[in-house]
């Protein structure tokens, strides 16, 4: 990786010595302050999940003190929090809606996303253009008439609303494919072809293994966008508590227990831990999709 | 657009080549079947049905009924809460992209300069970004409370009165805005990836040339990432446009509400500064059932947010194109 830095010490080598010494001074000087600044964000960033964990494990009237250092350090809060609220089952709503929905992206969405790299046809260019627009535009646009479909069919109140769209159409997913897919070269799938592969063939045992880390980074996006939508499930299943996701219950948790903060910190942090564990285990794969979302954008 | 199409137009029709041609329409076609249909259910058809719905009066229960131009004239002329609204979106609008675009361009040239510790650096700026908003809206809500919040205990040690932050309606959307660029580390790490790319001999020939720091990032530097930055800055505009969640969690949450966010009667708490124009629509259409007036809120969205989506289209189109052509 070259850095700014590294470029800045490229120096002509006729300084004199005395120059020298003081450039060195002056790059140390500038190493300790840029490096001061970056560990200074590195910390400002953290403070607030710290924050968070801090007042998890507090009593619930130390929390509402102004101490910031737990005195007495009550990590049964965690568990706690299952008492006072259904959290398992949020849990496992959040699981079905993320999980469908993931699975139901990657199915739809990898054909398409072929098509729209590996096969060469008119109008292809438009089409990927209508799928940067759905994905592009704010999803109120068209959520009045969606919603009285799902009430026409009599769904709303349940998960389908949120995860049966995924089975047929996302167009991020479509999106970051097509990308991740462009990077094959068509050569691999031109000797397949010519080996007698029929073109889906090809995508499945040519493309697909090369694909993987395209393929895990949109899954892992998938999987996080469900995970932390809250609008879609306030809309659809708002009314009916049985199929809350975390997203949904934990705003309701904070109202229900709005003098304990301790708790609600605690809830709040395991809501958030999931998505900390998956980045955690697979953090190149999710920079890697970053820079192909935007780089390319 | 023309070379993009005749780039790819088929050869002139050869017996032959119609016959692939058309086998290629009919692969291509069934790879696609499954998303085309998707497609026209899930955002064509809804598309065009808002646009429907917008003239009508529609409570979900009676059947739709035609009412002209109405919805448009109640939403421009004597709806007072619309303006409110708009007001508070546009604010984010401007607020929020330019806060979040030089912000995390700022964090971003920090990380590239770093020779040590970049990847942990990287990880807890990015690692925010993926918190669900709703709990990291409510952890916000708490941090900036100003009996016994975090924040306001550090301004204090410095000598500033923090003041009341989501209690307050000159506060709400500025710490609505800090909320925001904790969770920008996405933007921040596209624009990483485009600083650490400008190739380093641009750099040791502007400096050979005399160009000193602020020289070389305003010559060197932005002229490479600047197709990186506008795409952060129609992707911040879009962010803001379509502001919901962290906006209606806020504002119930410091209104201390005990129900989901979106059923409470404080919405846009405190006095509906946090009232953004998704927020309203959603109240409009989902909680008073004005369907007909939610979708005719909706076609304004549309007309506004198409017009940002174009450019990023369009850049798109651009760098796909060379991409190809390469």
């Amino acid at each position: 990786m070259t850095t700014l830095s590294e470029v800045a010490t490229h120096r002509p080598a006729s300084v004199p010595p005395r120059v020298r010494v003081r450039q060195s001074w002056n790059r140390r000087l500038h190493w300790v302050a840029t490096h001061a600044i970056g560990l200074a964000l590195g910390i400002i960033f953290t403070l607030p999940m710290l924050f968070v964990l801090l007042t998890a494990v507090m009593k619930s009237d130390q929390a509402m003190s102004a101490s910031l250092w737990p005195t007495e350090w009550h990590f049964e809060n965690f568990v706690a929090v299952f008492d006072r609220s259904p959290l398992l089952e949020y849990f496992a709503n959040s699981m079905i809606y993320s999980v469908l929905a993931t699975v139901g992206a990657l199915l739809s969405a990898i054909p398409a996303a072929y098509a729209l790299s590996k096969l060469r046809w008119r109008g292809q260019n438009v089409c990927f253009m209508l799928i940067v627009s759905a994905m592009m535009l704010p999803p109120q646009v068209t959520i009045v008439p969606l919603y009285d479909l799902w009430v026409r069919l009599g769904l709303t109140g349940t998960l389908v609303p949120l995860i049966a769209p995924y089975f047929m159409f996302d167009a991020f997913s479509i999106f970051l494919l097509r990308q991740f897919f462009l990077t094959i070269p068509r050569d691999y799938l031109e000797a397949a072809k010519i080996d007698g592969c029929s073109e889906f063939q090809a995508m499945v045992r040519v493309l697909l293994p090369m694909a993987k880390p395209g393929i895990a980074a949109t899954a892992m996006f998938c999987f996080l966008f469900t995970w932390n939508d809250y609008f879609g499930p306030l809309l659809y299943t708002g009314e009916n508590q049985d199929h809350w996701p975390l997203s949904l219950a934990i705003a309701s948790f904070r109202g229900m227990h709005h003098v304990e903060w301790n708790l609600t910190m605690a809830a709040t942090a395991l809501i958030m831990a999931p998505v900390i564990v998956l980045f955690v285990v697979a953090q190149r794969t999710f920079v890697r999709g970053i820079t192909f979302t935007g780089v390319k954008g | 657009m023309a070379t993009t199409l005749s780039a790819r137009a088929a050869p002139p029709p050869a017996p032959a080549a119609a016959r692939t041609g058309a086998r290629r329409y009919r692969t291509a076609a069934m790879f696609m079947a499954p998303a085309g249909l998707g497609f026209l259910v899930f955002f064509a058809y809804p598309l065009v049905a808002t646009v429907y719905y917008s003239f009508t009066r529609y409570d979900l229960i009676n059947p739709p009924q035609f009412i002209g131009f109405d919805n448009y004239l109640r939403m421009f002329t004597s709806e007072p809460l619309i303006r409110t609204a708009a007001y508070n979106t546009l604010w984010l609008v401007v607020v929020l992209t330019v806060c979040r675009v030089v912000f995390a361009l700022g964090v971003a040239s920090v990380i590239s300069r770093l020779k040590a510790g970049v990847g942990l650096v990287r990880t807890l700026c990015y690692l925010p970004s993926l918190a669900p908003p709703a709990a990291a809206t409510l952890a916000f809500v708490f941090l900036f409370n100003s009996e016994f919040g975090p924040v306001n205990r550090f301004l204090k040690l410095v000598g500033i009165d923090g003041g009341l932050w989501f209690n307050s309606p000159t506060m709400s959307k500025p710490a609505l805005t800090l909320l925001a660029l904790w969770g920008s580390g996405e933007l921040m790490i596209i624009i990483l990836a485009a600083l650490l790319d400008v190739p380093p001999e641009q750099y040791e020939a502007a400096q050979l040339d005399g160009a000193g720091p602020i020289r070389r990032f305003w010559h060197v530097t932005l002229p490479s990432i600047s197709p990186v930055l506008t795409f952060g800055v129609i992707n911040s505009i879009i962010y803001a446009l379509q502001f919901f969640t962290q906006a209606i969690v806020a504002g119930s949450a410091a209104a201390g509400s005990a129900d989901v966010a979106g059923n409470s009667k404080y919405i846009g708490a405190p006095l509906n500064s946090t009232l953004t124009y998704p927020v309203w629509l959603y109240v409009q259409g989902f909680r008073y059932f004005n369907m007909g007036y939610a979708a005719a809120m909706a076609v304004l969205l549309f007309v506004v947010s198409a017009g940002f989506t174009w450019v990023l289209v369009r850049q798109l189109r651009r760098s796909s194109h060379q991409e190809e052509t390469v």
